[in-house]
């Protein structure tokens, strides 16, 4: 066992641990952001480094501060180990700067995005962003595709967290076919040549995408994920690996989509199959167990709903300042 | 006449046949390893030497050798780093075109330290023509039994192969060139394990500069202790210098560590002055990742003692007046140069380069070339040049691999030593008039007239 | 497209890359055997191309892709026969590369990135090719060309369309 101190909390985790779990297994504030590690993804992490910490003391017996700030989701605690997240400026000035990152490609589209709401860039901005943007460049843009006809993939959004090419490889089955082509900033998840992707649980790539950029086909979307209820379900599924527990989203009689059950951090409790997540939308299909707790700190459960609306009132001023440049050449 | 050691016989005719090497006492040293010392001995010998890793960190070889892990059963590989694509940068090029042996003479030595029994040479793609010199020479090597089954009718046995890149700076991060090597994207590995532990499919592995390895040979020959004569303070030998820019006489030199910059530059042993007898401007002295230095700070530092081409005396200041020996890719700028567009050049190149694993480097990369961009095509404000500055700060340190970092130390140094240069450009854009391509006529600006 | 094979000289060279490393590490093969496929299947790469070699290393196509998007030697789309590739990175600048690659886009009449109307040549810019002592320089199939001036320039592209041959790194 090891003891390490976060943000002055002490925490005692099992050897190899990282400093990222050990925080959550306290909760609270001192858990750092992830936007790209994801616990049942073996090798993910490390990328988007919006879970950088301080580490003012390696271990009790070699009490030397780590000269930069490290990964807390692929940096294992030592004995002894003190951490700071949120008592550091410098963490917090540093994850500003990552949040910008992530942001400046990224399109404004939030009122219209289908992931508004449970969107983990979402929430991240509004903890840990600045509110204006000081990128005048223009934004990447793509095409939106289809990867095969149920998964719908919006590259604007995408901030390469490689999670969905990890569920590629080890969770479907058939092996991938999708992958990160291109490097640098022209990197971008794709098949390449058009090809579907075509594999039994392909869709939970949705599931583990942060952001909106790989999206269900088959939901039925009219209204934004805060009217509709979401409800905990499940169904005696013939699929070996899939476990049947799901989250339905129901408006009135209608199953609008079908999703993993995720935890306080996003993550799924376990994967399900494409059958369950694209084929069963009647409630019959369903034994509905009662309505989804949702404890997280996101849009949705801390009814943050207002702030769309200044993110909205701030795009739309961003969109008229651009007319008002361009018409004045 | 400094001290020559690698490039001693580089006018020899023939050198690059292994009869005339051979003939200049090459692969004595091989033998002597291997038929007369323990493996650990050799170690021993490179870590007396001092010898530091000529890639660019500076990292001591003998001392990255031991850290190799012993106790696992897998095999122990070593991987020379011949991806040179720092700009500024072609003496590893220059080394093995001219005097292949030397680099396999290494491998083999260095190999054998190690207890490797299969080593690669990953070399850059676009440096085919040295790929087919290299090949030329390892079959030499196989056909004198120097390479393959017990090797000087020793137990020893090694196979050496040349495996070639295909276009990505990022591949010169030894963990990026390990994944390339195993057939991928060279994304940086995330760190630890370090190679040392767990390198080339997944196995112990030592990864090398060229110039490391080709000075290992002339260490056993002459003994570390004497190596270590060489040089001064913890810069011991000698070190290959890549030279270009606007000079007289641009190549690759090498120099006995501790030469004063000042000779370098003017003497004409080496660059022999600035082109045209024009004003030396600027300094770029470790490849373009490192801190560029005004004229004031090239040949005295802050304090006013001489420059010195070691790794101590280039980084005296720290990055506010200092630099870094780096990889040796001297670049130097003379009156005309605009720091503007040259430093945009850089933005670009780390923006193209950029793999694209991390945001801060993804993101940033771009953001800063854009920024230049703007500012060198008369589009620049004010508040663009602390934007600069801070898109700097944000990336430095908090990368995956250094890439991140050898991206904004040339913006923030330039920007740090020549902001009213930075300033010029904003505030006369119809000077600049938005060239698409470098104007016949030099820029010259406000900086250079007051100098 | 007729059925796309490498020629019997092509697979020998191929079979001699694979062996160089462990069992079931075929995989690192793949930049090698990329060059061998790009100078064999006119100088690009095209998905069935990519596909075939994936075939040969037994690996997903997807893989390959990945690869062959990452590398900047590699190309995606068809290239005229002769790639001109103008490094212009600062040490490059410094010594009139802007200059050169002005001059070659009139002389040849196409822009950065495009291929002349005959098909003969690419004109792309690179990044730092190891030649910043030689500058200004530009690399077309495996060869350097350094210290370029205008009429170095002319005489290349003289020679290059005498020759007429497709330039290939290998
Ligand atoms: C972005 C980047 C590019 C690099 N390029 C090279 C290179 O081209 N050649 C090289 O020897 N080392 C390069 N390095 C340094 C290597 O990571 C590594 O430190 C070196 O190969 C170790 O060899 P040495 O200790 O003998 O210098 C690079 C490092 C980074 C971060
Ligand atoms: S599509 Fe989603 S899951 Fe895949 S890399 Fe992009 S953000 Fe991550
Ligand atoms: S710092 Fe840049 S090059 Fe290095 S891993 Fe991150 S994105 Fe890739
Ligand atoms: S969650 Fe740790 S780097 Fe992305
Ligand atoms: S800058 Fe052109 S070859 Fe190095």
């Amino acid at each position: 066992m090891a003891k390490v101190t976060i943000d002055g909390v002490e925490i005692e985790v099992p050897d190899g641990t990282t400093i990222l779990n050990a925080a959550r297994s306290a909760g609270g504030d001192i858990v750092p952001p992830a936007m790209c590690y994801y616990s049942k993804l073996e090798g993910s992490g490390g990328k988007c480094r919006t879970c950088l910490v301080k580490v003012t003391q390696g271990s009790t017996n070699d009490p030397r501060p780590m000269p930069k700030l490290v990964p807390s989701c692929r940096t294992n605690v030592m004995d002894g180990m003190v951490v700071e997240n949120i008592t550091s400026p410098q963490v917090l000035e540093a994850r500003k700067g990552v949040v910008e990152f992530l942001l400046i490609n990224h399109p404004l589209d939030c009122p219209i995005c289908d992931q508004a709401g449970e969107c983990d860039l979402q929430n991240l901005g509004f903890k840990h962003g600045a509110v204006n943007t000081r990128f005048e460049e223009e934004r990447r843009t793509y095409e939106k595709i289809d990867i095969g006809d149920k998964i719908k993939l919006h590259m604007d959004r995408c901030i390469l967290c490689y999670r969905c090419t990890f569920v590629a490889d080890q969770v479907a089955e058939g092996g991938r076919c999708h992958g990160v082509i291109n490097r640098g900033d022209h990197a971008e998840i794709s098949t390449y040549i058009e090809k579907a992707i075509d594999s039994d649980f392909s869709g939970n790539m949705i599931d583990v995408c942060p952001v909106g950029a790989l999206t269900d086909k088959t939901a039925r979307f009219g209204s934004r994920v805060w009217f509709t209820k979401p409800m905990d379900a499940h169904r005696d599924c013939d699929h070996p690996k899939c476990s049947g527990k799901v989250v339905v989203w129901e408006k009135g009689d209608e199953i609008l989509r079908v999703t993993g059950r995720k935890d306080q951090y996003n993550e799924v409790e376990s994967f399900i199959c494409n059958t369950c997540r694209f084929e069963k939308k009647k409630t019959s299909d369903w034994v509905i167990e009662g309505p989804r707790h949702i404890d997280r700190k996101s849009v949705v459960s801390l009814n943050h709903y207002e702030h769309l609306k200044d993110i909205k009132e701030d795009i739309l001023k961003y969109q008229k300042q651009i007319s008002e440049n361009l018409n004045k050449g | 006449m400094g001290r020559k050691i690698l490039l001693e016989h580089e006018n020899v005719p023939g050198i690059e046949t292994l009869e005339v090497y051979r003939k200049m006492g090459g692969y004595r040293a091989a033998e002597k390893a291997i038929k007369s010392m323990a493996p650990d001995d050799v170690t021993e010998e490179v870590k007396k030497a001092g010898l530091r890793g000529r890639g660019g960190a500076g990292f001591p070889a003998g001392m990255k050798w031991s850290f190799i892990d012993k106790k696992s059963d897998k095999p122990r590989y070593l991987v020379c780093n011949a991806d040179e694509s720092e700009p500024g940068t072609f003496k590893d090029r220059y080394l093995m075109e001219k005097i292949p042996h030397a680099l396999v003479e290494g491998m083999i030595v260095s190999s054998y330290a190690l207890g490797a029994k299969t080593s690669y040479i990953y070399i850059r793609g676009e440096y085919f023509y040295v790929l087919r010199i290299l090949e030329k020479a390892i079959a030499e090597a196989y056909e004198a039994g120097l390479l393959g089954k017990n090797i000087f009718g020793t137990d020893y046995s090694l196979d050496l192969y040349v495996q070639i890149g295909g276009g990505a700076y990022i591949c010169g991060e030894e963990t990026a060139l390990l994944e390339s090597l195993e057939g991928k994207r060279g994304n940086p590995r995330m760190k630890p394990p370090f190679p040392a532990i767990s390198g080339l499919y997944a196995s112990p592995t030592v990864v090398n500069n060229v110039e490391t390895i080709a000075a290992v040979p002339h260490i056993v020959n002459m003994s570390g202790d004497e190596y270590a004569k060489i040089g001064i303070e913890r810069s011991t030998g000698t070190k290959l210098i890549s030279a270009s820019g606007h000079i007289n006489k641009p190549g690759v030199y090498e120099i006995e560590l501790g030469l004063p910059v000042e000779e370098f530059i003017y003497s004409d042993e080496y660059c022999g002055g600035i082109k045209d007898g024009r004003k030396l401007k600027a300094m770029i002295a470790g490849g373009s990742s490192v801190p560029i230095l005004p004229a004031h700070l090239i040949t005295k530092t802050a304090n006013g003692d001489a420059r010195l081409m070691t790794y101590e005396s280039l980084s005296d200041g720290g990055f506010a007046s200092g630099t870094m020996l780096g990889s040796g890719g001297f670049i130097i700028m003379d009156e005309t140069a605009c720091i503007v567009r040259h430093t945009w050049t850089l933005a670009r190149f780390y923006h193209h380069e950029s793999c694209g694993q991390c945001s801060p480097c993804r993101e940033g990369t771009g953001w800063m070339e854009k920024v230049l961009h703007r500012i060198e095509h008369g589009h620049g404000t004010m508040k663009d040049i602390d934007l600069l500055v801070d898109i700097s700060k944000k990336i430095e340190g908090n990368t995956i691999c250094p890439l991140g970092d050898a991206a904004a130390w040339p913006v923030a140094s330039a920007i740090r030593h020549f902001r009213e240069e930075f300033e010029y450009h904003v505030l006369n854009p119809e000077k600049i008039k938005d060239p698409k391509h470098f104007e016949k006529e030099p820029f010259v600006s406000s900086v250079t007239q007051n100098a | 497209m007729s059925e796309i094979a490498f020629s019997a000289e092509a697979m020998e060279v191929v079979k001699k890359i694979i062996k160089r490393y462990p069992e079931g590490r075929q995989k690192s093969a793949l930049l090698p055997v990329l060059h061998v496929a790009q100078a064999e299947f006119d100088g690009w790469l095209s998905p069935e191309v990519m596909d075939y070699v994936a075939s040969i290393l037994e690996i997903k196509p997807i893989e390959v892709y990945e690869v062959a998007s990452f590398y900047t030697m590699y190309n995606l789309q068809p290239v005229g026969k002769c790639l001109l590739e103008v490094c212009q990175t600062g040490p490059c600048m410094l010594n009139g590369a802007d200059d050169l690659v002005a001059y070659l886009e009139n002389k040849l009449n196409i822009k950065v990135g495009e291929t002349t109307t005959d098909g003969m040549f690419t004109l792309k810019t690179v990044e730092c090719l190891g030649s910043c002592g030689t500058a200004p320089m530009l690399q077309c199939g495996a060869d350097y060309h350094e210290n370029l001036t205008n009429e170095k320039a002319d005489a290349l592209i003289e020679k290059l369309r005498t020759d007429n041959k497709r330039s290939r790194y290998c």
